[in-house]
């Protein structure tokens, strides 16, 4: 096989883990409090500025501040839920989503004047792993496994612990499980908490490989809703298939044609499922 | 009758008030003006489609038609604008029918519709971009410049643009007009509610879905097209994809969009809230001001860097960190150093 398809492949696999990474807070937030937080990229986009803010202006270890960004995602996700999707969890799905759109504009408006619109980035520069012919960027490795141990870690968290048991269960019927005395409230800002530290851990990843901006969001936001979409909302394992999917699609078709191409190819590929089978690849 | 009659006779006062608005304007407040009046035939479009709950998060791909179609056909063959707008809009209405009709026909509804629309306003923003041979690509595009000329649509005065503008909104709101008094708005509600009793009541629930759709897209084209004459500049991040597109939801919904006037207020409150917030932060934050002087500096400095650079970054911004970083010190704040040897 062409030694570049190989590389454009396996590249492909990383930002899978890149995109799978990303999903698995929003696919979270979906599953449980079945609301879309169309502003979970810009989440992430604070959270970067975070580690970027802890790392270069306070001097914090790198690790110290990729702990604080995750801290600074967990409490941006629970505001995002005490104020805008609290009050209106009893509205239609689609004003919720309106609803938390606003704040994407928030956000992005209190980041520019925070910090302006410059691309800002931390000055430290993996290294390119090469292996014969091919080069593999370190950060995606990285970005890749931390995706696996993620996974693995929530899968473990909602699968083993009692708190994780009561999140499964509010996800299967929300109406008993308060019959049952489990406190709902309580439950959705913690899930809230963990979906807004999943997009911190993503923004640690995200913050090695790209520079920040305040509009950074646009860019991968999109792709990150195909993703869960197409895993079928609020599954953990489809939203993983999809990732790797739509991964290889942009990356092989990067191989062939220009890579906007290859995004192009993406969406109408996503474009086509929703419209043959919305519930995604694994949704019931 | 007189309550009609007076309300029509205010109407028209209220109009011929709007026509009249440009004598008495500063040419920048003309600037508003048009940019307002453009804006809300937009909201307006997107309202259409947005009351009967068929919520678009992706008319910035109709926009982004609307601006680079007559554009391209005048730069490449000579078209006059007045024959590229219909076209324009006829090649918007088409796109819409295009992802519009499998998903009203697969019953494609609620977040799921936003999200293939979210999906649509994405793919035009990177098929203006991949085209960058003939779109100039992120770096945008102008109209050919011709002077002085209706036939170009390139004209003299701002108060000429608003006279055009103002047409167009006029059409816009003769739409909604049209669609308020005649028996779409019943049946489009009827639909909103609950589709399967609407069918079996006998409403064509595709027919009106399509018939919607395609007003509410091609005004939007509209809208964009008289934005991208306007400004004689176009570019793929201001005329597509997802940030124009949730500013046009937002802005709409803001002004409220289940009354005929409700976008045009929207577009009002967004830009004068625009301008009046900036001016607040400005006075708030006056002593951050010095900096943005900086900033400005190290960013022609930084085009000035990558000029001889060449502007081409494929890898997403990696390219970034080893780039113009010596315009920042370490960790890439900005210094006074860096700046000295600019």
């Amino acid at each position: 096989m062409d030694i570049y398809l190989l590389e454009a492949i396996i590249n492909g696999l990383l930002l899978g883990g890149v995109l799978a990474l990303l999903s698995l807070g929003l696919n979270l937030i979906f599953g449980v409090i079945d609301v879309v937080w169309i502003v979970y990229a810009e989440i992430v986009m604070s959270a970067m500025y975070g580690v970027y803010w802890l790392y270069s202006y306070y001097h914090w270890p790198l690790l110290l501040a990729c702990v604080g960004a995750i801290g600074i995602g967990a409490l941006i996700g629970v505001l995002v839920h005490v104020v805008v999707i609290q009050p209106i969890l009893g509205s239609a799905p689609i004003n919720q989503l309106l609803a938390t759109g606003g704040l994407l504009f928030f956000l992005q408006s209190l980041a520019t004047l925070l910090f302006g619109t410059d691309y800002r980035n931390l000055g430290i520069r993996l290294p390119v792993i090469e292996i014969g012919d091919i080069f593999i960027s370190f950060s995606r490795l990285i970005a890749f496994f931390m995706a696996l141990v993620g996974a693995v870690l929530l899968y473990l968290f909602l699968a083993k612990t009692y708190l994780g048991t009561a999140i499964r269960a509010i996800a299967q019927d929300r109406e008993i499980m308060g019959l049952m005395g489990v406190n709902e409230r309580r439950i959705y800002v913690i899930t809230s908490a963990i979906g807004g530290g999943l997009a911190g851990l993503a923004a640690c990843l995200l913050v090695l490989q790209y520079d920040v901006h305040p509009f950074i969001g646009l860019t991968f936001g999109p792709i990150t809703f195909m993703v869960c979409v197409l895993g079928g909302l609020g599954n953990m394992i489809g939203g993983f298939i999809a990732a790797f999917i739509i991964s290889q699609i942009i990356a092989v078709g990067g191989y062939y044609f220009p890579v906007e191409v290859a995004e192009v190819l993406a969406f109408v590929f996503f474009i086509v499922m929703i419209l043959f089978r919305p519930q995604g690849i694994l949704g019931k | 009758m007189s309550g009609a009659g007076g309300a029509r006779a205010l109407g028209y006062a209220a109009l011929a008030a709007l026509a009249a608005l440009p004598f008495f304007l500063s040419s920048y407040f003309q600037h508003l003006a048009v940019q307002i009046v453009i804006w809300s035939l937009v909201y307006t479009g997107w309202a259409l489609m947005g009351r009967f709950r068929l919520t678009s998060l992706g008319h910035g791909a109709f926009l982004g038609v609307g601006a680079y179609v007559p554009t391209l056909l005048w730069n490449n063959y000579g078209v006059t604008p007045w024959l590229g707008i219909p076209a324009a809009m006829a090649l918007a209405i088409l796109l819409a029918m295009v992802v519009g009709y499998p998903c009203f026909r697969l019953k494609v509804v609620g977040h799921y519709f936003a999200l293939v629309t979210l999906a649509l306003g994405q793919v035009v923003l990177l098929v203006i971009v991949a085209a960058r041979e003939i779109t100039g690509g992120s770096l945008g595009m102008t109209p050919r410049a011709v002077g002085h000329s209706w036939y170009a649509l390139q004209l003299p005065d701002k108060a000429s643009f608003y006279a055009v503008a103002l047409g167009a909104w006029l059409l816009g709101i003769a739409a909604w007009h049209w669609v308020e008094r005649g028996m779409q708005r019943p049946a489009l509600e009827a639909i909103a509610e609950d589709e399967e009793a609407a069918a079996a009541v006998g409403i064509d629930v595709l027919k009106e879905k399509l018939r919607i759709t395609a007003l509410s897209t091609g005004l939007t084209a509209l809208g964009g097209a008289l934005y991208a004459q306007y400004l004689m500049y176009l570019n793929p991040e201001s005329m597509s994809g997802v940030g124009i597109s949730l500013q046009i939801v937002f802005a709409a919904i803001a002004g409220g969009m289940y009354s005929m006037f409700g976008p045009t207020v929207g577009a009002c409150l967004h830009h004068r809230a625009q301008r009046g917030a900036a001016r607040a932060v400005r006075h708030a934050f006056r002593r951050r001001r010095q900096y943005d002087l900086r900033r400005a500096a190290c960013r022609v400095h930084h085009l000035h860097a990558a000029r001889h650079r060449g502007l081409g970054r494929a890898d997403g911004g990696a390219a970034e960190a080893a780039g113009p970083g010596h315009a920042r010190g370490p960790g890439g704040r900005i210094t006074l150093d860096s700046l000295r040897r600019f």
